[in-house]
């Protein structure tokens, strides 16, 4: 056993090269999924509405969205923004911007099944109480579904930034230096301790999770609470 | 855009082949990890219900653990740092195999299993209690019951989200490339790197990977809409 390496290491592990260098370990990915899930959160509400239409054009391009999105691997898709991006748009992007389009784009497809579920789990009077109040359909989803219906969501929001946070350890892949990248370099620098250095970042991450996961919990008896039923 | 396609490369010969290996290896390491998984499960909801006090800790705290931890570290743990844990003979026992694809399936087995339990215990609760009650009434012990009267109606219940589980699996399983495991998103990794047609490759392989997931969520759809109407309680 040699946990004097990881006690050694344990500060380039939380916030990497930081005061000298770029942010990285434990800091950047807490900071990498908070930006990721204020992104999907928005793209996700966007595409989740559209779901919900009854226009075939914003219907059908949201339903493919969705569908492809959940198809295929979180590393799929990363290695299609960081690798073919680039091809595309005839100019490379930096690997900590690729990583959370990539990640946003992801989580966002997600989101936006949250998104429908809970506004679908709505009594129907809700909306045709607005609509007969003189609302139009898009007042009513913005003043009336959305904001009951959001708060009924936080619970599952928070769960997704949960698998979020766990996700980010992706990008270890392209060598954004996250804390599981911080690990397998500290691991290949001293070469005598990988299971100390592994064991360390999961109970890492499972501090953080774990601490969301209760709250989640928590949240979800509370809303249980104020849900309107019909 | 200046790319100029060429699928030719990528579907025929040499190339064709690796991305065959594969979908096979992507094929194999799931089904081992999911029939571990099932099984591991099985055991861990079945012993959190017992209701003695250790085997409930012990469950809580692993799929706790399992579950709110990177998979991805959770590979390297196994496959970089497990020698530490496991006594000489049964590394070397392990070295003996492939050991990349067995700490892949030992990695996957654990982080699936941690969900599966959980589905399995939900499955088994939504079971009246008085079945297993009536069961020991009828002087079967508590093994008995569970595996000749609440599991298999617990199964039957549980299969839909069993099936996503293991659509999760496959997806999960191209996590396995980075300890070298020649899955698909390893083989397209290194078509890319040979043959600089990572356009082809990528989109080959995405495909496939849309393909299982579709089919698998067709069998869904299509099992609720025949099988759930005759479970009900």
């Amino acid at each position: 056993m040699q946990w004097n390496i990881v006690a050694d290491n344990f500060e380039y592990l939380l916030i990497g090269a930081y005061p000298e260098g770029p942010l990285g370990g434990l800091a950047l990915t807490v900071v990498m999924a908070a930006i990721s899930i204020f992104g999907a959160f928005w793209l996700g509400l966007i595409i989740g509405l559209m779901r919900l239409s009854k226009r075939w054009w914003l219907k059908w391009p949201s339903f493919v969205y969705i569908e492809i999105i959940r198809g295929i691997p979180l590393l799929m898709l990363i290695l299609w923004v960081y690798f073919l991006f680039p091809v595309v748009m005839g100019k490379a992007m930096p690997e900590n911007d690729s990583v959370i389009i990539a990640f946003v784009v992801f989580t966002a497809a997600y989101i936006a099944e949250i998104v429908r579920a809970g506004v679908l789990a709505l009594p129907s009077g809700q909306m045709e109480a607005s609509r007969a109040t003189g609302l139009s359909k898009f007042q009513a989803m913005k003043y009336v579904i959305l904001p009951q219906a959001l708060r009924n969501m936080i619970p599952s929001f928070v769960n997704q930034f949960v698998s979020l946070t766990k996700d980010t350890s992706l990008a270890y892949i392209i060598g954004v230096a996250e804390l599981t990248r911080a690990a397998t370099q500290v691991n290949n620098r001293t070469l005598s301790a990988p299971m100390e250095i592994y064991l360390t970042i999961l109970v890492m991450y499972f501090i953080i999770c774990y601490v969301l996961t209760s709250f989640s919990r928590r949240l979800e008896r509370k809303m249980a609470r104020y849900q309107a039923r019909g | 855009m200046n790319y100029k396609f060429n699928w030719n490369v990528v579907l025929s010969g040499e190339y064709l082949d690796w991305i065959i290996q594969g979908v096979a290896v992507t094929c194999q390491i799931s089904a081992l990890s999911l029939l571990f998984s099932v099984i591991i499960g099985t055991a861990l909801a079945v012993m959190r219900l017992t209701g003695f006090r250790p085997f409930v800790w012990f469950t809580v705290a692993y799929t706790e653990f399992f579950r709110n931890t990177p998979l991805l570290v959770q590979i390297f743990f196994w496959y970089f740092g497990s020698e530490g844990l496991l006594p000489r003979p049964v590394m070397q026992w392990l070295y003996q195999w492939d050991f990349e694809f067995v700490a892949g399936v030992i990695a996957l087995t654990v982080y699936t299993s941690a969900f599966i339990a959980e589905e399995i215990r939900s499955g088994i609760n939504s079971i009246p209690k008085t079945q297993l009650e009536a069961s020991r009434a009828c002087g079967l012990s508590f093994v008995q019951a569970m595996a000749y009267v609440i599991l298999p109606q617990a199964f039957r219940i549980i299969i839909p989200p069993l099936i996503s589980q293991s659509l999760n699996l496959i997806k999960n399983s191209s996590l396995c490339m980075t300890i070298g495991v020649a899955e698909l998103t390893y083989m397209a990794r290194q078509i890319e790197s040979y043959s600089f047609r990572g356009f082809e490759a990528f989109t080959v392989s995405t495909l496939i990977y849309l393909f299982i997931s579709l089919l698998v969520s067709f069998a869904i759809t299509q099992y609720n809409k025949h099988f759930m109407r005759t479970v009900s309680y």
